[in-house]
């Protein structure tokens, strides 16, 4: 039913950088380069010499994919993965180096809050220049203008110049100008990474509104919980290529998996002999592996993932207990689990065992953590321990506390889900426990 | 949903953007205004005296002009016009190419952010800032009214011909004006050059004196100038009968005017596509 509303075939974008490594061309240096390279090009071995001068930089390379009408795309990479450059080309600020890519449809484009605006013209002049610049005329400015100040929340500071304004109003403003476009497809860069979560949740409420009707939204963010709230395919670059496209979900997790810096995995020995003869028990590797078994040590947090661990141990002993400690990369212990809590103590023989602890889903609130293991027995021995050896990260993709906007500091450590109840009045002790029965009862 | 038209695909390639650029000049057509409202109400926010401004610079010019070319070097008028109105009927057009000029060129750098950020015809940015300049151009023609009352000075039919020597200048600071733009986004040697420039081209365009001054056999050399079959033109028509014009020098000028815009807008287009990688 649905037919391509963009098709982009084979696009590459090449920069050469290495030319300009002067902040500004000048007219000088373009001269003695313009007779340089006359000179060089009489002479081979110095024209090698040249062409290494001026290095090639491939910010997409050989991209293609195709986006239905009504998609809700998220464009996801790190730094410098080309998302920036597809997106200018998309709304052709510049030209792609090869490829094509077809368009139906009047697009409008986001790259930036509050492009063009004057910090000397007032809230109801920006409104209009900001409004021509995106490419709406001077009618349908007119037109929607009062829906637009309602959605900013600037009525009082209309005639305000907009230096004067705070940046969150400021945001505000030229947020609301850009979300009364009326463009088939809109294409939005990381933008609402400012502006209070209130406001935050508005303007995804308006985009994901815009995507309802039939429009198409190519959005760009690092914040995989805007993506996934507002997404329902994607598109993962890596140094100007496309990795993987399609599901929002399978995409974000492929990200994850590949941008974690130590892949989820260490190694902790490097010597296996000499420690051989030195310990009676030592633990070789130690691996994050995600629900798609994929070891990655950026983990999702609406799904639960496992800590692997192999350990070697070289003489029989007869009490061995396993525990993992998990710290918040500012030091704070978040819990300590051992093996003993669930299982019974009991002795190993010589062998290589591998051990797996799971944590849940939704348990440790996004951020960065630090894993620790040990082998001991209990107020006796300490067989092998590794402190803060490995770095993870819990990836926001979608929690309650997403809207927030806060941090880990504000919000506490852990998510949960407890039970509340509320009544009219204050309870005597049997009316509690009454009212408390049957409330558990229901849960 | 609403009913549209049905939309036109739109093909991005290398080096394609040709069809689409007039039709999307004509779309954008609004952008003009804005972007030239943009600067004037700019220009004289938080001043005292705002746009009165754009009156008391090409007044007080007028005068030293008059006293240092008239009173001091006793250069001859055009005929029998009072020198003061001789002196601005050189020094509007002028003020007006060199205003042009020196925002013109800086135009693409001043908004260097949009051009990064927002597709639209470039050609829109330079052309903007040129009615910049041309609206002050029609408020310090005020004040040739006003000489004009003062000295009792009444033109002739030739007036009527005035539109077309505006549009030669119009011409003549268009094609200079993105050239030095379209320069000054890759070379920032221009920031330096144009009000240079500009400095020079007053004192060898005929702007404080008449261009009768200059020896008959180095008119043709001199109307090289394009400003000088701007300035003549302005001149003769506002003069009347008081001025003559010297038509091959004329001629000249203007192809030279013509063949700077046709050039200016050629190179420009040919850089555009590079602007948002260079700036």
């Amino acid at each position: 039913m649905s037919k391509p509303v963009i098709r982009v075939e084979n696009l590459s974008k090449k920069y050469v950088i290495g030319y300009q490594q002067d902040s500004y061309k000048t007219f000088r240096g373009a001269i003695t380069d313009a007779a340089k390279s006359l000179t060089n090009a009489l002479n081979p071995r110095k024209r090698a010499k040249a062409q290494l001068d001026r290095e090639e930089f491939w910010a997409l390379n050989d991209v293609s994919f195709e986006i239905q009408q009504g998609d809700r795309v998220g464009i996801i990479g790190r730094n410098g993965a080309g998302k920036s450059t597809l997106l200018k080309i998309l709304s052709r600020i510049t030209e792609p180096t090869t490829g094509r890519i077809r368009i139906s449809g009047r697009v409008a484009s986001l790259l930036e809050v509050g492009t063009g605006f004057h910090p000397e013209l007032t809230g109801r002049e920006n409104i209009f220049l900001n409004g021509a610049i995106l490419g709406m005329s001077k009618l349908e400015i007119t037109r929607k203008f009062d829906e637009i100040v309602d959605f900013a929340e600037i009525e009082k500071f209309l005639d305000t110049p907009v230096k004067r304004y705070s940046s969150g109003m400021y945001v505000r403003l030229a947020f609301a100008v850009a979300a009364h476009l009326e463009p088939e497809i809109l294409i939005v860069d990381e933008v609402l990474a400012v502006g209070d979560a209130q406001f935050q949740k508005k303007c995804l409420g308006k985009m994901e509104e815009v995507g309802r009707e039939g429009r198409t939204v190519l959005f760009v963010s690092h914040n995989m919980g805007t993506i996934t709230q507002l997404c329902t395919t994607g598109i993962y670059l890596a140094s100007g290529k496309v990795i993987q496209s399609g599901n929002i979900n399978s995409v974000i997790g492929k990200y994850l998996a590949q941008g974690s810096t130590n892949n989820g995995k260490m190694t902790l020995v490097s010597n296996i002999e000499s420690i051989r003869e030195k310990k009676k028990l030592f633990f070789k590797q130690i691996r994050l592996i995600n629900d798609e078994y994929i070891e990655s040590s950026e983990l999702d947090v609406r799904h639960p993932f496992y800590i692997n661990f192999d350990y070697e141990v070289t003489q029989p002993i007869n009490n061995v207990d396993l525990s993992v400690r998990i710290h918040t990369s500012d030091g704070i212990a978040v819990l300590t689990s051992s093996q003993s809590d669930t299982v019974q103590m009991k002795p190993r023989n010589i062998g290589t065992y591998e051990v797996s602890v799971k944590m849940p889903a939704m348990f440790l609130m996004p951020g960065s953590y630090m894993l620790s293991i040990a082998a001991h027995e209990p107020m006796v021995e300490i067989f092998d321990i590794h402190e803060h050896i490995l770095l993870f990260t819990i990836t926001e993709t979608g929690t309650k506390y997403a809207k927030y906007n806060q941090s880990r500091e504000t919000l506490g450590i852990v998510i949960t889900n407890l039970p509340w109840f509320e009544s009219t009045s204050q309870l005597d002790k049997l009316d509690f426990v009454q009212t408390i029965s049957k409330f558990n009862s229901k849960l | 949903m609403k009913t549209k038209e049905p939309v036109k695909e739109l093909l991005i390639e290398a080096g394609r953007t040709e069809g689409q650029y007039w039709r999307d000049l004509w779309k954008y057509r609004e952008l003009f205004y804005f972007l030239a409202w943009r600067d004037i109400l700019v220009r004289y926010k938080q001043t005292i005296i705002g746009m009165a401004w754009a009156l008391v610079r090409p007044f007080l010019t007028m005068i030293v002009f008059t006293v240092v070319f008239s009173n001091i070097a006793k250069l001859p008028s055009e005929g029998t016009t009072p020198y003061p109105i001789m002196v601005f009927a050189g020094l509007l057009p002028w003020q007006f190419f060199s205003g042009a000029l020196t925002e013109c060129s800086n135009s693409l750098i001043n908004n260097a952010n949009l051009l990064s950020k927002v597709y639209f015809p470039r050609l829109i940015v330079p052309t903007s800032a040129v009615i910049v300049s041309f609206v002050d151009f029609m408020i310090s023609g005020i004040i040739l009214l006003g000489l004009m009352a003062y000295y009792n000075f009444i033109p002739d039919w030739r007036i009527l011909t005035l539109p077309l020597f505006i549009a030669i200048a119009f011409a003549a600071s268009m094609g200079a004006g993105l050239w030095l733009a379209a320069l000054n986004v890759e070379y920032r040697d221009f920031r330096i050059i144009v009000p240079f420039i500009v400095q020079f081209g007053l004192y060898v365009s005929p702007v404080g004196f008449s261009s009768q001054v200059i020896d008959e056999k180095w008119r043709l050399l001199y109307s090289l100038n394009p400003m000088v079959g701007v300035i003549d033109g302005f001149r003769w028509a506002i003069l009347g009968g008081e001025s003559n014009i010297y038509l091959p020098g004329f001629a000249l000028s203007t192809a030279l005017v013509i063949l700077l815009l046709a050039s200016g807008i050629w190179y420009f287009r040919r850089m555009e596509r590079t602007f948002a990688d260079v700036i």
